[in-house]
């Protein structure tokens, strides 16, 4: 039972490695800091590990507690921060209908 | 009925499913530019479709805490992201991945504590558990050191150990390794994970601390890919699809990156992590002032020599972004198409910081998107082009690294600025770039050299465009 559990996992594990590379490799060299820092943002998905310890009540005791609060914290900040980052980023790139017009003066 | 509904495993793991369906495709958003904002939303959407599916249980604890480290994550988090500056954004993207993988590590050791040196769980749950704390060590401290020489909190030079850095390395990571061998054998003593995080944490500041400052961006993308792994790995500990996918997902385009990274400085990860340019200090020292004759100029003869030519190049770097010329330089670049003059922008990949990190600025000084050209795109047009205005570049215009074999960056892709008809370097000092070498751009007969700030030096050229 265990051991199905750990292939299934693995098998998620490496399709989702593939999922990656086919999506990420077609990325261009400009949106590149905005991908890493999104990137970034999504790793911060962690903080469900500390979580999910804490909802379960797996893990007791002040010791505990005080790692997961760290951990929660951690997570969040890498989450949120990550993601309003990379809006700001982001922003920064999208057309303003100014700039269309000038650009097209320019031409 | 409805509570045991929401609370079904399955109902939870559907939530999962849609969430990392959302990061998948946000990610394949970030593609482009025009979609990459909702694709960076999406992501976030599907971010708190997780966190929401994950409190989904029958019975569930510790609510007041969990709650509490969410708004001190979020008091901590919201200002430091609207407030960094645009020139700061390399080294918040670290001290974000940095916290990622502390959070990581930290969850590996609760999980040591609570299963008693996973003595209650099957040995895989230990072997992916120890492998995200190592990797989460490594990632949480090398960020750090990678946030503290951007910010320049410590000094960016690189420094080593010398000969003695790479066995002092590998015998941390072995040291690391064997404790986690130890650990899975049998051993449940807790000093084991404490000494095993040490021994990573020690790894992680001696992998950053050599590493000069225009290797960083490499760095931090691999720290970036590390994170990631450390997370799928937990995921896989915690048995949680969220967790995998999501951790994969970033392992995979930070790998990618990194390579390509490495790629377009002409340097292979190995060779960046083994240490700084040149093995670091004695080549920087000597760097300063070479046989070649450097010839200076003013704003007005910069400003009327562009003027009057049919097509300037702009090449950002480093020195545009400390600085925070990007403004300046935009309304440099109106006054210029005002006068009829075509200007173009010419992006190195790893001009900057980061890839990307010239476009970000310049996209927040409103520079058209399609003025922005890419290393291929614009390197067959410097030939053409009257006056190429070098602002704060250096090595990736040195003309060494196409024509002198010995020099340490010789066979990474420049631009070939000395091809234009003339050149003028906006530069504070004749101090060498990061790679600590020698310019001959810099003593060609084409090339005057405009020194000071280089927004200074960008506002005084917009006064002498004014008064032509």
């Amino acid at each position: 039972m265990e051991v199905s559990n750990l292939v299934s996992n693995l098998a998620i594990l490496v399709l989702a490695g593939f999922v990656g590379y086919a999506v990420i490799s077609k990325v261009p060299n400009t949106l590149h800091t905005p991908l890493m820092s999104g990137t970034n943002a999504i790793h911060g998905i962690v903080v469900l590990g500390g979580i999910v310890l804490l909802v379960l009540g797996a893990a007791e005791g002040f010791v505990n507690h005080l790692l997961l609060f760290i951990a929660v914290v951690f997570g969040t900040i890498n989450v949120i921060g990550g993601f309003l980052v990379t809006d700001r980023m982001l922003e920064m790139f999208k057309t303003k209908p100014k700039d269309q017009a000038e650009a097209g003066d320019n031409a | 009925m409805l509570a045991s509904f929401v609370t079904d495993p399955n109902f939870r793991a559907v939530l999962y499913i849609i969430s990392f369906s959302l990061f998948i495709y946000g990610l394949s958003g970030l593609t482009g530019p025009k979609t990459a904002v909702r694709g960076n939303r999406l992501a976030a959407l599907g971010m708190a479709i997780a966190v929401i599916a994950t409190f989904l249980y029958d019975e569930v604890n510790n609510i007041p805490l969990i709650v509490a480290g969410v708004v001190v994550g979020t008091v901590i988090g919201v200002p430091a992201a609207k407030m960094v500056k645009m020139t700061a954004m390399p080294q918040m993207v670290a001290l974000f991945n940095g916290v990622g993988g502390g959070a990581v590590a930290l969850i590996a050791w609760v999980e040591f504590r609570e299963s008693g040196g996973y003595a209650h769980v099957p040995t895989y749950v230990a072997i992916f558990s120890l492998f995200s704390a190592i990797v989460g060590s490594v990632s949480f401290w090398g960020s750090n050191i990678a946030f503290a020489k951007l910010q320049e909190l410590i000094d960016g030079r690189p420094r080593t150990l010398g000969p003695l850095q790479i066995p002092v390395n590998a015998g941390l990571i072995l040291a690391a390794v064997g404790l986690a061998a130890a650990i899975v054998a049998g051993s449940h003593n807790e000093l084991l994970i404490i000494l095993l995080l040490i021994a990573a944490a020690l790894f992680g500041n001696l992998l950053v601390l050599p590493i000069g400052g225009a290797d960083m961006p490499v760095v931090i993308s691999l720290l970036n890919a590390f994170t990631g792994l450390a997370a799928a790995a937990a995921g896989v500990a915690l048995d949680n699809t969220a967790l995998i996918v999501a951790g994969m997902l970033v392992g995979c385009s930070g790998t990618i990156l990194t390579q390509q990274m490495a790629q377009a400085m002409n340097r292979s990860i190995g060779s960046i992590i083994a240490g700084g340019f040149g093995g670091g200090g004695s080549a920087a020292a000597s760097a300063d002032t070479s046989g070649g004759t450097v010839r200076a100029t003013s704003a007005a003869d910069a400003a009327i020599q562009m003027a009057y030519a049919r097509q300037v190049i702009v090449v950002p770097g480093y020195g545009m972004a400390v600085s925070q010329a990007q403004h300046a330089v935009r309304e440099m670049t109106k006054l210029l198409e005002e006068k009829g003059v075509t200007v173009k922008f010419a992006i190195h990949p790893v001009a900057g910081r980061m890839p990307g990190h010239m476009n970000v600025l310049l996209a927040e000084a409103d520079v058209p998107y399609d003025q922005l050209k890419e290393m291929d795109e614009i390197n067959g047009e410097f030939g053409r082009t009257d006056v190429s205005l070098v602002i704060g570049a250096n090595d990736v215009t040195n003309p060494d690294a196409r024509n002198k074999p010995d020099s340490p960056i010789y066979g990474m892709p420049i631009l070939n600025v000395d091809e234009s008809q003339s050149i003028i370097v906006l530069k504070r000092s004749m101090s060498a770039g990061y790679a600590g070498i020698d310019n001959p751009l810099f003593t060609n007969p084409k090339t005057s050299m405009l020194f000071g700030d280089a927004k200074q030096s960008v506002e005084n050229i917009i006064e002498e465009l004014k008064a032509l």
